[in-house]
């Protein structure tokens, strides 16, 4: 996948993405790609057609990639493909959502962000 | 399985767990998401079925998925059991058997000063709403409320096989090999064994015996491995099993739904599931309280964009809710083996399961409303259902909206593959869980279920394992001969 169009899907996904800097992105295209190695090869080639097919498929509705798309047409075709009726296409957009979400959220920044405060000490670190 | 071989070492008998996993040491369990997800579950807790509508999460470690789930202890349920119409196997029994897991495991109801404002609301919510509420035993020893079951307790507390049954064995003279998978079982009863090098970066220790492939021989095998893991085992071993191998697999599946309240809420802190609403008999469904971390509440929200940054945003607001809903045996669902030998699930949603998952989560977003929340998201067209559609739960929450591939399920309760029951003609083992035509190979976990048990299972595997091992002792005088032989424990 080429990095504009994983952080065109991403920040559709994740509004809030737009706002990582270089090196935030960087730790979030990590997760992602730690776990997309850990994969079989199959899926793997199986992702890497969907963010192509994802990339290429707007320029049929609107003229455009959808790395060129704005913020709400790229929004409407990433819904179409989840409610779409073909089940390979749903499942796709699944993933591929599925991962950028594990980028995201999974750094610790971004938990911290949303206010999530486990710790192993429980509710010892509350008092 | 293997606490209750023990005595047989006594004897002279050899046992040997042969666990795929890894043993971890206490201070690896650091409560971090993705990390504890990648050491100790099976593709970081989100095995995917065939058509990739379904994660599916069990652990791979030192204790199996006791190491990763809540604690929740329950009986078997009379009425399932009975419908299981096993011959041999009856629910006083197993309860009993159930019963003894769950004083050595120190199963209790948590104390009310212990109890969460997540888990509070849903009583609160439940009993307004007017559902039966009921608490959860649970298996802790010390809880200091980390809110991080699934992830592996940091503090210890939760007394699962990794931290009671497994050591007792190994003090008793068990042996237990980590990181050992058993590749396949030969009809000479030889187990073909891969010992992994631990990687390095990885958690856990290394394995006790050398990197390398091994060959086992043994007199009696016990494949504990899960329902996945067991059954895969014996499809990918040349052994003449009975045809409905893999065959009645069930998961109850399950979907997270949460609620934004208008002031925080103490919710990643403390126990997670304490509670419980049991509908399965006349609705399918099971409700429970949960807490899940940021990145698997993320995946578990349907939908993207502003609405869903906006719930994930009400982090400290939100109250959980699991909805399980109670499937069954169904034919196509199965374990099956690739060429490679790895397990493949297939799995597909039947409507009674699709029903069982809109009416649980009709009552849990009633819940949520009793309990005070403003707003309830949910598979629905929008997502965002706000405390004046309250009334509108039946119109706005539809099975249109519960296709597979349109929302994150997962299941962690899976069952079946090597369903008891009477001949080969229609299961894999007897009420024993000797498996048909193959009397030395013996199976313990939640594979044996010919069907879901509507409830959280780990009680009623420890009392299916139990009696597995009285009739490993039973039968070893015949089954060993005489002098020192190998048992083998676990796969």
């Amino acid at each position: 996948m080429t990095p504009s169009v994983f952080r065109a899907v991403a920040t559709c996904v994740v509004p809030e993405a737009g706002g990582l800097d270089a090196a935030q992105w960087d730790e979030m295209a990590a997760i992602v790609a730690r776990a997309v190695a850990a994969r079989p090869r199959a899926l793997q080639r199986q992702l890497a057609l969907f963010f192509t097919l994802l990339e290429w498929l707007p320029l049929l509705r609107y003229g455009r990639r959808l790395s060129r798309l704005d913020a709400g047409r790229r929004a409407r075709v990433l819904d179409r493909l989840q409610r779409a009726p073909v089940l390979l296409l749903r499942r796709g957009f699944w993933g591929v959502r599925t991962l950028i979400l594990m980028g995201y959220y999974g750094r610790p920044a971004a938990a911290a962000a949303i206010g999530y405060r486990a710790d192993p000490r429980g509710w010892e670190a509350r008092r | 399985m293997a606490q209750e071989l023990a005595p047989l070492v006594r004897d002279g008998v050899r046992i040997l767990v042969l666990e795929k996993g890894p043993r971890l040491a206490d201070e690896e369990f650091t409560g971090r998401e993705l990390e504890m997800a990648d050491a100790l579950y099976q593709d970081g807790g989100a095995f995917l079925t065939r058509d990739g509508t379904m994660t599916l999460a069990f652990a791979s470690a030192y204790g199996g998925s006791t190491v990763v789930y809540t604690g929740t202890s329950l009986p078997p349920p009379q009425r399932v059991i009975r419908a299981w119409d096993v011959p041999g196997l009856d629910h006083g029994d197993l309860t009993r058997r159930s019963a003894k897991y769950a004083e050595q495991n120190n199963v209790h109801p948590l104390d009310d000063r212990l109890i969460n404002d997540n888990n509070r609301l849903f009583v609160e919510g439940g009993r307004k709403a007017g559902y039966l509420v009921e608490q959860f035993p649970v298996n802790v020893k010390g809880c200091r409320g980390s809110s991080l079951c699934n992830l592996g307790c940091p503090n210890q507390a939760k007394q699962g096989t990794n931290r009671v049954q497994l050591p007792r064995a190994e003090r008793a003279g068990v042996e237990v090999v980590t990181r050992a998978e058993v590749l396949r079982i030969e009809p000479d009863r030889t187990l073909r064994v891969r010992v992994s090098q631990k990687a390095a970066g990885t958690k856990g220790a290394p394995s006790e015996w050398e990197a390398g492939d091994y060959q086992v021989q043994a007199r009696i095998v016990v494949a504990a491995a899960g329902a996945i893991g067991t059954s895969a085992l014996l499809l990918r071993s040349p052994l003449p099993a009975p045809r409905s191998l893999g065959h009645g697999f069930t998961c109850h599946p399950a979907l997270i739904l949460v609620a934004e309240h208008p002031h925080p809420i103490t919710n990643d802190v403390g126990h997670p599931k304490s509670y419980f609403v049991d509908h399965a008999e006349s609705e399918g469904f099971v409700l429970e309280t949960c807490m899940y971390f940021p990145f698997v509440t993320a995946k578990s929200l349907t939908g993207f964009g502003p609405a869903h940054s906006a719930i994930m945003q009400a982090f400290p607001r939100l109250q959980m809710i699991l909805i399980l809903a109670c499937d069954h045996a169904a034919p196509g669902n199965r374990i099956t083996v690739n060429r490679a030998g790895n397990p493949v699930v297939y799995y597909r949603f039947m409507p009674e399961t699709i029903k069982g998952l809109v009416r649980g989560t009709r009552a849990a977003a009633r819940i949520f409303f009793a309990a005070g929340a403003r707003r309830v998201h949910a598979p629905a067209d929008p997502t965002l259902l706000e405390a004046a559609e309250a009334g509108r739960l039946e119109e706005r929450i539809t099975a249109r909206h519960f296709q597979p591939g349109m929302l994150g399920v997962s299941a962690a309760h899976l069952m079946g593959g090597c369903g008891m029951g009477r001949s080969a003609a229609d299961s894999v083992t007897d009420a024993w869980g000797r498996v048909h035509g193959l009397p030395w190979l013996r199976v313990a976990d939640a594979s044996l279920f010919p069907d879901a048990l509507e409830i959280n299972p780990y009680l009623t595997i420890m009392g299916l394992a139990d009696r597995v091992a009285e009739a490993v002792r039973r039968d070893a005088r015949d089954l060993l001969g005489s002098g020192p032989h190998v048992a083998t424990a676990g796969a």
